[in-house]
């Protein structure tokens, strides 16, 4: 990319942001199924609001549409950050019915993963034209070098959007925060049991920083 | 442009067919061409290694075709391998003026998701078990 047309391109979002700023930001919560995004978008909606964003399932693929909360306003140091939260499905390159048929019906299993696959499809639109940060979600207890993340980032990155990385699931035996941040050193990691709710003060103090 | 051959003609021999296609034969092609070219690929067994691999965009393009045309019990999805990252892309404005934003060509390798299994993985090595369907 050219000069000008980068300097163009930068005072362009410059312009839009300026404009924008009474709009609350749209910040996805992206990573792939399982990582714990539907509990850490209800640990938030209802630390914010009181209201629950989802339902949370061990079983993969449980959130199968976006879902936006609305203006979820965090309050730190004495100003008020003011986001729309959107739990986005769980990001894969393949979804296999017989994955789900131990939990569920042959029919069900079946539904479950034609919703699954347009959940994707969803999710990915959305990043491309409808975010504007992303809050990207690991379990900190699983090898990060996948290529779903690999691909994610990358995407979010060809985007400009800022991404905090936040490696989840810290209260369990085998996560490994320090594998997160080595995977992916550019970007910032912040460590978190969503579920427990810990570490959640330094959680709201980056998304202000970030996002606000 | 001549088309890579399929080898599921009925004397075809049992074999799985790999089509390694150059960055120059990609290059004129648009977004969709090469996703329809990938996944034809793939629907019909064969591995397909990309030389230079897509761009971000056409990445998050190929996940959403594949996650419209999975079918239970005959397309299940695709499995993608390409090289991370070794080292922080250079975002500075220097950077990009030097086009240090472009040099993102990466070897892509994939397949249909139920017969490639990726076996290892790293900045320098991508270890995977090819089976027949």
């Amino acid at each position: 990319m050219g000069l000008f047309t980068e300097l163009k391109d930068s005072i362009s979002r410059a312009t839009d942001r300026l404009f924008s700023e009474q709009e609350p930001k749209r910040i996805g919560i992206y990573g792939p199924p399982n990582a714990g995004k539907t509990t850490l978008a209800n640990r938030i909606a209802r630390d914010w609001t009181g209201d629950a964003v989802g339902a949370e399932s061990h079983v993969p693929h449980e959130t199968r549409r976006a879902r936006r909360k609305e203006n979820v306003e965090i309050e730190r140091d004495g100003k008020t950050v003011t986001i729309d939260i959107v739990d986005t499905p769980g990001v894969t390159t393949k979804v296999d019915y017989e994955e789900f048929t131990d939990e569920m019906d042959e029919e069900d299993a079946i539904r479950r993963s034609r919703e699954a696959t347009e959940g994707v499809a969803e999710a990915m639109h959305w990043l491309r034209e409808d975010v504007d940060g992303v809050i990207y979600v690991l379990d900190s207890a699983e090898d990060p070098i996948t290529q779903v993340n690999t691909m994610l980032i990358g995407i979010v990155e060809s985007r400009d959007l800022p991404v905090l990385i936040f490696a989840n699931k810290t209260d369990l035996d085998d996560s490994s925060v320090k594998r997160i941040e080595d995977a992916f050193p550019q970007h910032k990691t912040v460590p978190l049991s969503a579920k427990e709710g810990d570490n959640m003060d330094e959680v709201y103090d980056n998304i202000a920083e970030y996002f606000g | 442009m001549p088309k890579a051959t399929n080898a599921d003609d009925s004397d075809a021999p049992d074999g799985v067919q790999i089509d390694l296609i150059s960055g120059e034969r990609m290059a004129g092609m648009a977004t969709m061409e090469k996703i329809r070219m990938i996944l034809d690929g793939v629907h019909d067994g064969n591995i397909v290694i990309l030389e230079e691999g897509l761009t971000p965009d056409e990445e998050s393009r190929l996940i959403e075709v594949t996650m419209a045309e999975i079918s239970p019990d005959e397309f299940n999805g695709i499995e993608i391998e390409t090289y991370p990252k070794s080292e922080t892309r250079d975002s500075s404005l220097l950077g990009r003026i030097m086009g240090g934003d472009e040099t993102e060509a990466k070897l892509t390798v994939i397949g249909p998701a139920n017969q490639i299994e990726t076996l290892h993985k790293d900045e320098t090595l991508i270890s995977a078990l090819v089976s027949r369907n």
